[in-house]
């Protein structure tokens, strides 16, 4: 059990050296270097002095020794340096780091407990109604573009009916007190929430639906049946612990995907997180921020996985190790 | 019926007339699914909607040849105004616009999916039915490309490559072929211990045999559903690309029609909402047809 732990993190240990490496190659691909940007920041400059500073950043160096710099820069946490913003791009990242957390966290936290919430219920009436509108809802889930669904919602709840906020995550002027401002946060992020959670959660109550049903039919349910305990009791102690473990394992891999969706959504709800930071920094191929932001996700997502793999184990004594 | 060929496959005396039955006759009941997923409604329906947009795609820029990039209108106009749905804001037609970006849509969906399958389906196959090492390199490969979020990676792969249609199908491929090889290789793993297979390698059936012809034909139904499931999927993918703006300028797609009017949707809701209904329609009908053939090939698992 534990050496399963030690040996999961050194796994992911290994997986965060190559995603740097992928990063170095991915930057030495990308036409310009960090001379190039910085001249062109500063508005040109003679070969001379290119020379001299591509010296003094060590690029004249052979490649496996700039490799070994970048792998050790980037584990002491140093991601580049963008010209354009004039600042690092670790500190960048984290400036916008806490409306992308935000806004991801609460989208697959809502996303999981009503996803699961919505596939118990159908499955205690699997030929129900509302059994019908989760089928019918997970295909629009599975069909309908994220970024689209957003759009559509501020059409509806922002101009035709303006009960949101259309952009940002604040107001302008803030208000006065602590609690006007969280409040106001959580107003602006009612809309871009709601729009990331919704195709998740469609997914989701279809796969707890399903898992539900094979857990409804299993000896130990009929067990407790016998028993004579109550029904409540039997699907929300009994069944749900192990209906909702699929669930959560889809949602820990599919952190990534999460993110994906937030990156588009911020884009949409003008949010000030990562999401927009990325699509600005494409624009302007300003690389060390687009590929800070690729080394930051993937990190995240490893450590993700190991915390839901964690999760797993604690939740299903069965299942030893799962490498 | 098919148990009793199999095992009859073993004894040597009609050895090899059996191997050749035994090896190219999928278990698979093919034309007991075809006809379940005839008679399903839906599934039918989800194959009328995705004919219907092969079909403009196809033919619609000849049906329809009004050049989707040419200014026809006032910008903005509304639907019905000058043109059935309305212009965008530099007023040319949208309408044109999604008949014309049918093909390019589809198409580039279309090939990314292929990309996709090949590089999951060959990867998944080889892990899993020559397990060991190799199994557990391509495994520890498969985690890496995992890790990485697949709309920033493609998203980075295009920025730092270029907008060209062929890398951004390759980004789109690069990402997200990972489902695919884990399908394969654990269907592969299952089936490569079948009696029908061990005995087509006890006759000397060579490895890449045994890979394509008796295994993977067996391996299909998942695969076959997993394959329809992520063309939808690309179509989502490939227009979250165009939106934002990351695809080749020339080109014209439904996502980028909703990318370029981002700034302008306030104020003329069907330059975004009809190209995103054009999207959603056909995804939905790749979806009926998916669930059409989950449900023809596990009768037992209908309505899950």
């Amino acid at each position: 059990m534990k050496t399963a732990i030690i040996q999961r993190i050194l796994l992911g240990f290994v997986l965060v050296i190559a995603v740097i490496v992928l990063n170095f190659l991915l930057l030495q691909a990308a036409p310009g270097d960090v001379v190039d940007a910085m001249l062109a920041e500063a508005g040109g400059g003679d070969p001379e002095l290119a020379a001299k500073l591509r010296a003094s950043y060590g690029l004249d160096q052979p490649i496996y020794i700039q490799l070994f710099k970048y792998l050790g820069r980037v584990l002491a946490g140093d991601l580049g340096y963008s010209f354009y913003y004039d600042d690092s791009v670790t500190a960048l990242i984290l400036s916008h780091l806490p409306t992308t957390l935000m806004l991801t966290l609460s989208a697959l936290v809502v996303a999981v407990i009503v996803g699961t919430l919505f596939g118990v219920y159908a499955a205690i009436k699997p030929r129900g109604i509302f059994s019908n509108f989760i089928t019918v809802f997970s295909l629009f889930g599975y069909a309908t573009p994220v970024f689209w669904l957003g759009m559509i919602v501020l059409l509806v709840f922002a101009l035709h009916l303006p009960w949101f906020p259309a952009y940002g995550i604040r107001s302008i002027p803030e208000p006065e007190t602590m609690i006007g401002r969280a409040l106001d946060i959580i107003n602006h992020l009612v809309l871009p929430v709601f729009t990331l959670a919704v195709l998740f959660l469609a997914n989701y109550s279809r796969i707890s639906r399903a898992s539900m049903l094979d857990v409804l039919g299993a000896d130990y349910i009929r067990t407790a049946r016998t028993k004579g305990l109550s029904e409540f009791n039997i699907i929300f102690k009994h069944a749900l612990k192990n209906a909702a473990l699929p669930v959560v394992t889809l949602a820990g891999l599919q952190l990534g995907q999460v993110f994906s969706g937030a990156v588009l959504v911020e884009t949409v709800f003008s949010l000030p997180g990562v999401g927009p930071l990325l699509y600005e920094s494409i624009v302007r191929r300003d690389y060390p921020v687009i590929l800070g932001v690729l080394f930051g996700a993937a990190a995240t997502t490893i450590v993700a996985n190991i915390i839901t793999d964690l999760i797993y184990q604690k939740m299903d004594p069965r299942i030893q190790s799962i490498t | 019926m098919k148990e009793s060929v199999v095992s009859e496959a073993v004894s040597p005396e009609n050895a090899t007339f059996r191997f050749e039955e035994a090896a190219q006759e999928p278990e698979v009941k093919w034309r007991e699914t075809l006809r379940i997923f005839c008679n399903n409604r839906m599934a039918l329906l989800g194959l009328v909607i995705v004919t219907t947009f092969v079909f403009v795609g196809i033919f619609g820029p000849w049906l329809f040849p009004a050049d989707p990039f040419e200014l026809i209108a006032t910008p903005l106009s509304g639907p019905g105004e000058y043109t059935i749905l309305g212009t965008d804001y530099l007023g040319r037609d949208v309408f044109s616009g999604i008949i014309h970006g049918a093909r390019p849509t589809l198409l580039i969906a279309a090939t990314a999916t292929l990309v996709t399958i090949f590089i999951g389906i060959t990867l998944g196959a080889v892990a899993g039915f020559y397990g060991g090492m190799i199994d557990n390199v391509l495994m520890r490969i498969t985690e890496f490309f995992q890790v990485l979020p697949p709309l920033v990676f493609s998203m980075v792969i295009v920025a730092v490559f270029s907008t060209d249609v062929l890398v951004v199908i390759l980004a789109i491929a690069v990402t997200t072929w990972t489902t695919e090889a884990r399908l394969t290789r654990a269907e592969f793993l299952k089936i490569k211990e079948r009696e029908y297979v061990m005995s087509a390698r006890a006759m000397g059936a060579r490895n890449f045999r045994l890979i394509a012809k008796v295994i993977l034909p067996n391996a299909m139904p998942p695969l076959v559903i997993a394959i329809t499931l992520r063309i939808g999927v690309t179509i989502i993918y490939e227009a979250a690309l165009s939106f934002l703006g990351l695809t080749d300028p020339d080109v014209i797609t439904w996502g980028k029609m909703i990318g370029l009017s981002r700034d302008f949707f306030f104020d003329a809701w069907w330059t975004v909402t009809f190209p995103g209904v054009a999207i959603l329609l056909v995804v939905l009908g790749i979806a009926l047809i998916g669930d059409g053939l989950n449900d023809a090939f596990n009768p037992k698992l209908r309505g899950r």
